[in-house]
């Protein structure tokens, strides 16, 4: 209908959609471009493995945006965010695994480390998942019913600030030590992996790893679409109203409880999805992934790129992981310490992250303009919000 | 002269003229907040102590006292911040406030302005009076709701009530302090709400600025009823109709504004030398 063909086109000015349409053209037809139709002898030739890589840091923009809606827009910060993203790659995951079918080392109908724990049947929670649309759908149920109950009992109970970061980080590290265990059936501390097939393709030709990065690209320009639009409605002002203050929120006749616990399960259903796209990238999905420290990362990313803003959070994802992806070969033990570095400087000088940069130079433009003009110091405008 | 004030005044038992009651709130006696035997305590300090008040529909009442008198604590409990340990508060004959959480007070018509102008400072002005507006709560309704015509120009009009019209487009954090008191002001009033509560208004006002405030508050009854918490004597003595002095949790003296002024008791605790 035209009115919301209306609201749609006002998702961004003129700039906004020419910026949407140029990354997504270089995203989506650029990149596997230089890889499949550029010759391998050309200095402009994407090797094979950027592929994967880059679809890897396309799932981790999509939980960074997750982030940035609950965090940058309504203030919680969640140090726990994994789970959701390991919990919809371990939903994947179990597909993968059943898809092997005989195939495996031990050429069994129960996947390898079954086999080996000497076990004889299909633990109950796997039935279903041989099918592609159960797993689908687990993919999609999982996460978001878990944020959905652990949201309703923080929020309800008021539970704010660093004691709500802090039990999120309980959350995950919890399921991390119940997912090492052998006998929680899904495959203890080696995960899963070793995966063949997804819908009868091969995960090791190159063809599938494009049309899996072609997707997660999709599904990144989606998520973001979707966030955009909820924070250009007026329920993401209330979501931002509630970041600023929440009391005026509340004697304003809304329920904090039922927006927060909206956005913070439509965040973990975007982290279910990318996890699920995650695991057929990288081969494999086990319980490191629920490390607090990877969900404090998920953080950084956002800080690194500039909350409240969701093209910040995209960038920062990809610069850190990029930083990581390259740091970790070159100087794998330096890793952490540039990591925490990145993370304080961005706290001390950089507290709208690197898209706030862009802003602070332009102010200091405009500062710069006017001591000119007056030819004396002038007294600063500030047109930004504090 | 004054009754004592530990003797309730009884309801005025009329009907305010050609006010419809909307559905929610009864306000069929004449009353619209009903405050009985109210005691709250933190860690055995007595904010409240057994206090008593009614507020008839309509009315414009000053509440005032020293500090300490409990009467923020009065305006928390009225809007389901803090919970009475005895004693019941309803809005009209029906609505029992101590049993309804913040919003839902805040749905049912009761709105609240803040001692420190409390506004959402990286909104803009506009958007700010937009999330007050009497529309839908709900996230299903907000995620789709957009401004109509109708809505924007009473939103313009609000606006140009408070004098913040040509900020409209401004960022709320980057307000004067004034500016926000009336940011804050103008919430209120879009919010449509049977009972108004305004902590201290004018604090931190300029003369001007208290004097247009005091209209605009006066300008309000009969078709709201206002309760106005302040210190300052002169804004009172302008805009107070009733006058009721707390004091250590509890009504002290009530009345009009003369009748206060001259009261022994209340000279002895507050507005004497």
């Amino acid at each position: 209908m035209r009115g919301g063909f209306g609201r749609l086109a006002s998702l961004h000015g003129l700039r906004g959609w020419a910026a949407v349409l140029g990354l997504g053209l270089l995203a989506m037809v650029a990149v596997p471009a230089l890889n499949a139709v550029v010759p391998p002898q050309s200095l402009l030739h994407l090797p094979d493995f950027t592929i994967p890589l880059f679809g890897k840091f396309l799932c981790y923009a999509i939980v960074a945006l997750a982030m940035d809606l609950i965090w940058g827009y309504t203030g919680i910060l969640s140090l726990g965010h994994g789970v959701f993203f390991a919990l919809g790659g371990y939903c994947m995951g179990m597909h993968l695994m059943r898809s092997i079918g005989k195939a495996g080392v031990y050429r069994s109908d129960l996947p390898d480390f079954m086999v080996f724990l000497d076990w004889k049947e299909l633990p109950w929670f796997w039935h279903g998942f041989d099918r592609f649309w159960f797993a689908a759908l687990m993919v999609l149920l999982v996460p978001t019913a878990l944020a959905y109950v652990f949201g309703f009992f923080a929020f309800r109970s008021r539970i704010k600030g660093v004691y709500f970061s802090i039990i999120t980080q309980a959350l995950t590290f919890a399921l991390m030590l119940l997912f090492f265990r052998n006998n929680t059936g899904l495959g203890g501390n080696n995960g899963l992996t070793d995966f063949k097939r997804l819908l009868g393709f091969d995960l090791h030709a190159q063809s599938t790893r494009i049309a899996m990065y072609l997707i997660s690209a999709g599904s990144l320009l989606l998520a973001y679409l979707s966030c955009r639009y909820i924070v250009t409605s007026r329920a993401g002002r209330v979501l931002m109203a509630i970041r600023d203050a929440e009391e005026r929120v509340m004697f304003s006749g809304y329920n904090p409880l039922d927006y927060k616990l909206a956005v913070w399960t439509w965040s973990a259903l975007l982290c279910g999805i990318a996890g699920a796209l995650y695991v057929p990238q990288v081969g494999i999905i086990n319980p490191s992934e629920l490390q607090p420290s990877n969900s404090i990362e998920m953080a950084i990313w956002v800080a690194v790129g500039g909350r409240a803003t969701l093209a910040g959070p995209i960038l920062g994802a990809f610069i850190v992981n990029g930083a990581k992806s390259i740091l970790t070969v070159a100087y794998p033990e330096a890793w952490l310490f540039i990591l925490g570095a990145v993370f304080i400087g961005v706290t001390l000088f950089l507290p709208k992250g690197l898209l706030g940069l862009g802003e602070r130079i332009g102010a200091l433009k405009r500062f710069g303009v006017r001591r000119l003009q007056d030819g004396k110091a002038a007294p600063q405008t500030g047109r930004t919000a504090p | 002269m004054i009754e004592p004030a530990s003797e309730f005044e009884s309801p005025s038992g009329t009907m305010s003229p050609g006010h419809p009651a909307p559905e929610g709130v009864d306000t069929s006696h004449g009353v619209i907040l009903y405050v009985e035997d109210v005691t709250v305590s933190f860690d055995g300090f007595k904010a409240l102590n057994g206090l008593t008040l009614y507020i008839d529909e309509g009315e414009l009442r000053c509440l005032i006292g020293p500090n300490g008198a409990g009467k923020s604590t009065l305006i928390d409990v009225i809007t389901g911040k803090t919970r009475p340990d005895k004693g019941s508060v309803f809005f009209g004959q029906t609505l029992d406030l101590t049993r309804l959480s913040e919003f839902r007070i805040a749905q049912e018509g009761i709105g609240r302005k803040f001692q420190r102008p409390t506004i959402f400072p990286a909104h803009s002005v506009l958007e700010n009076i937009e999330l007050a507006l009497n529309a839908g709560k709900r996230v299903r309704t907000t995620l789709f709701a957009q401004l109509s015509g109708e809505q924007r120009d009473s939103i313009h009009a609000v606006l140009d009530t408070v004098g913040l019209l040509p900020e409209r487009a401004q960022i709320a954090g980057m307000l004067s302090h004034g500016q926000k008191q009336w940011l804050e002001i103008g919430m209120l009033l879009v919010q449509e709400p049977r009972l108004l509560l305004v902590d201290e208004p004018v604090a931190g006002m300029s003369q001007q600025e208290t004097e247009k405030t005091s209209e605009l508050l006066a300008s309000l009854v009969p078709k709201h009823s206002v309760v106005v918490v302040e210190h300052d004597m002169d804004f009172v003595r302008r805009i107070a109709r009733k006058v009721t002095v707390l004091h250590e949790g509890a009504v002290l003296a009530e009345g009009t504004m003369e009748e206060v002024q001259n009261n022994p008791l209340v000279i002895d605790v507050y507005l004497g030398a």
